[in-house]
């Protein structure tokens, strides 16, 4: 299992009579970047879903490190080290910045309830390490002047990079990021390609549902395209650009 | 040191408390001081409240009951009278083991019923155990759904008090005794004991805000506010939300029934009016008029109006000023009066500086 750090297998989920993933099985080597591309509707945020615990396959099932991670609730999915971003960025919008990161280090830290009421002196020390560690990733991301604002004040683009502070702030392995550049304009989604790739460098495997096509095409080592919840292609983004099934279902069939 | 500065308030308090009881004194009136030290154990309600409402962001409409249940815990195990089992195996093994006290009642009967402390720990024993049986299913709902929930519990624990022969149905149970503490220090409603009381009061209350102050800035506290802005969001980094709202649920439910225990033993009596829906009503009203997020506020509004509203100020309008409060603090300011943003607002505009 040493080339596979996440795998999902014959993963199905059903809302009514819609099947919004149907049979969809693929692997992502540690490491890389991996895409999940799609039309609208073609069950990437669902796919994403199932792997993060927020809903639960009706079949199939996700390894993770070769354990089967499948009905596990998020905050324990998390906890073994997959971290996600949202379509719609969810800041905790009236925190500052610097305590958004923060809660991103939750499950690396342990001070509870007790502890907390009675203010003991080694959650003090948990918490300044918290809080410099928060401080280092908001630095490593251009974000440090940011930290003591109010997070619903920031421009659009700012508040998508303080959800990846947040994100990496719990130490991932595996970086679930769902549609990064929905929004951004040309600019910013260069940066946020040089962005993902510098965190693919520290090490950790990112999984993208995108449908910025260039970004796609310029960073992922593989591809999967969906297309209404069945898995129609996967392979380096090369040989998805040829694929006349891909070509079908983005441009029509008198394109193919 | 920045752990330090959320303690200043408390110096305040102190200050503005002993402050109150000298000018009290000075003014001869410190009959005021029996509504305060009330008002003050209606407060603790408030400040639970406070941490689940303003911080967590989930509601309840049922802390009166929490509030009823530690105050008729505390009233029945020091009023049932024991002494015509004395024999019986059960009472005499109590009896050894110190759980039990022999004391005279108002009218001289002798009565043999468990100690203050034991029922004290039996309340916030049954408390916690109710609130985590009724919280566990109830805590998942959101918004009007747990709103409805929670009023539902507040009327059958009210319905319960109101029909239980035991918990003496529409006359509640009174004769309760007093709650000694330590070193001649009591939890009395007496004139004699009027100032001491105040001070113990307000000694619960400090302690609880301390408690609270400390945990809403600690990672529970911002895992809490997390939980307040979206759930989603806490939960994919690694918060379990469902177990801190069940776990702050539980210990605003504390607070409640040991202001409801703590009043019980110094009105020497509890009745199903505490138990009742408006109170509760009043309570969430109350946080929302003190700001939702924001202890100080709670604790100042909820010492504020309560001690008006003991006072008869309201009159027969009682209900329905915390009513209107409710409705007026929705319709005009559903984030809170006494909110730390507003505030800030306020003080950076002072200050010639605008926000984007």
């Amino acid at each position: 299992m040493d080339n596979v750090l996440l795998a999902t297998k014959n993963l199905h989920r059903s809302f009514g009579g819609v099947h919004a993933v149907c049979d969809v099985t693929f692997n992502v080597p540690p490491g890389a970047i991996k895409a999940v591309i799609g039309p609208n509707g073609a069950g990437k945020t669902t796919l994403f879903n199932l792997i993060a615990g927020t809903l639960t396959p009706h079949q199939g099932e996700v390894l993770f490190r070769g354990r089967r991670i499948t009905g596990r609730k998020p905050h324990a999915v998390a906890a073994m080290g997959i971290a996600r971003t949202f379509q719609t960025t969810k800041l905790f919008g009236h925190m500052t910045v610097l305590e958004n990161v923060m809660v991103g280090r939750h499950a690396r830290t342990r001070s509870g309830f007790i502890a907390g009421m009675l203010n003991l002196p080694w959650t003090w020390r948990e918490d300044r390490q918290t809080r410099d560690k928060a401080m280092a990733i908001l630095e490593n991301l251009d974000l440090t002047s940011y930290a003591p604002e109010t997070a619903s004040n920031l421009p659009f683009g700012r508040q998508r990079l303080v959800e990846f502070a947040r994100a990496l702030a719990t130490e991932p392995t595996l970086l679930l990021l769902d549609e990064p550049a929905a929004g951004l304009n040309i600019y910013e989604t260069q940066e946020l390609a040089e962005l993902i790739q510098r965190i693919r460098d520290r090490g950790i495997t990112c999984l993208i549902v995108e449908h910025d096509m260039s970004l796609v095409m310029n960073i992922s080592d593989e591809v999967v395209v969906l297309d209404q919840g069945k898995q129609i292609a996967e392979g380096p983004p090369a040989a998805i650009q040829r694929n006349p099934d891909v070509i079908r279902i983005y441009l029509g069939d008198d394109h193919a | 040191m920045m752990r330090l500065r959320i303690y200043y308030p408390v110096i305040a308090g102190v200050l503005v408390i002993v402050t109150l009881h000298l000018v009290l004194a000075a003014a001869d009136a410190t009959y005021y001081m029996t509504q305060i030290t009330m008002s003050a154990y209606y407060a603790l309600v408030v400040i639970g409240l406070c941490l689940l409402m303003g911080y967590a962001g989930q509601i309840s409409l049922g802390h009166a009951g929490f509030f009823a249940i530690g105050g008729y815990t505390v009233a029945v195990l020091t009023t049932y009278n024991l002494a015509t089992h004395r024999s019986a195996p059960l009472v005499a093994r109590c009896h050894s083991l110190g759980l039990l006290v022999e004391w005279q009642d108002l009218y001289g009967r002798e009565i043999l019923s468990f100690s203050p402390w034991v029922a004290f720990g039996a309340a916030l024993l049954l408390t916690a155990i109710i609130a985590l049986v009724i919280g566990m299913p109830v805590i998942r709902l959101k918004g009007h759904y747990l709103a409805m929930a929670t009023l539902g519990f507040g009327l059958i624990v009210y319905r319960i008090a109101l029909g239980t022969p035991i918990l003496g149905q529409a006359d509640g149970i009174s004769n309760v005794p007093p709650f000694p503490l330590f070193d001649g220090l009591q939890v009395n409603g007496r004139a004699p004991f009027r100032v001491q009381n105040y001070y113990i009061a307000w000694t619960v209350v400090l302690t609880a805000v301390v408690l609270s102050l400390n945990l809403v800035h600690s990672r529970v506290g911002r895992a809490l506010r997390s939980i307040h802005e979206n759930e989603e969001a806490a939960h994919s980094l690694g918060v379990n939300t469902y177990r801190y709202k069940l776990a702050v649920f539980i210990l605003s439910a504390l607070f409640a029934a040991i202001g409801g225990a703590l009043l019980t033993h110094y009105n020497g009596s509890v009745g199903p009016s505490e138990a009742t829906v408006m109170k509760s009503v009043r309570y969430v009203a109350v946080v929302a008029v003190g700001g939702m997020a924001n202890l100080w506020g709670v604790l100042l509004m909820g010492v504020l109006l309560n001690f008006l509203s003991l006072r008869g100020v309201f009159g027969t309008f009682d209900d329905a000023v915390f009513g209107g409060i409710l409705i007026g603090m929705m319709i005009l300011a559903p984030q809170g009066l006494l909110r730390a943003s507003g505030v800030r607002a306020i003080v950076s505009r002072l200050a010639g500086r605008s926000h984007g």
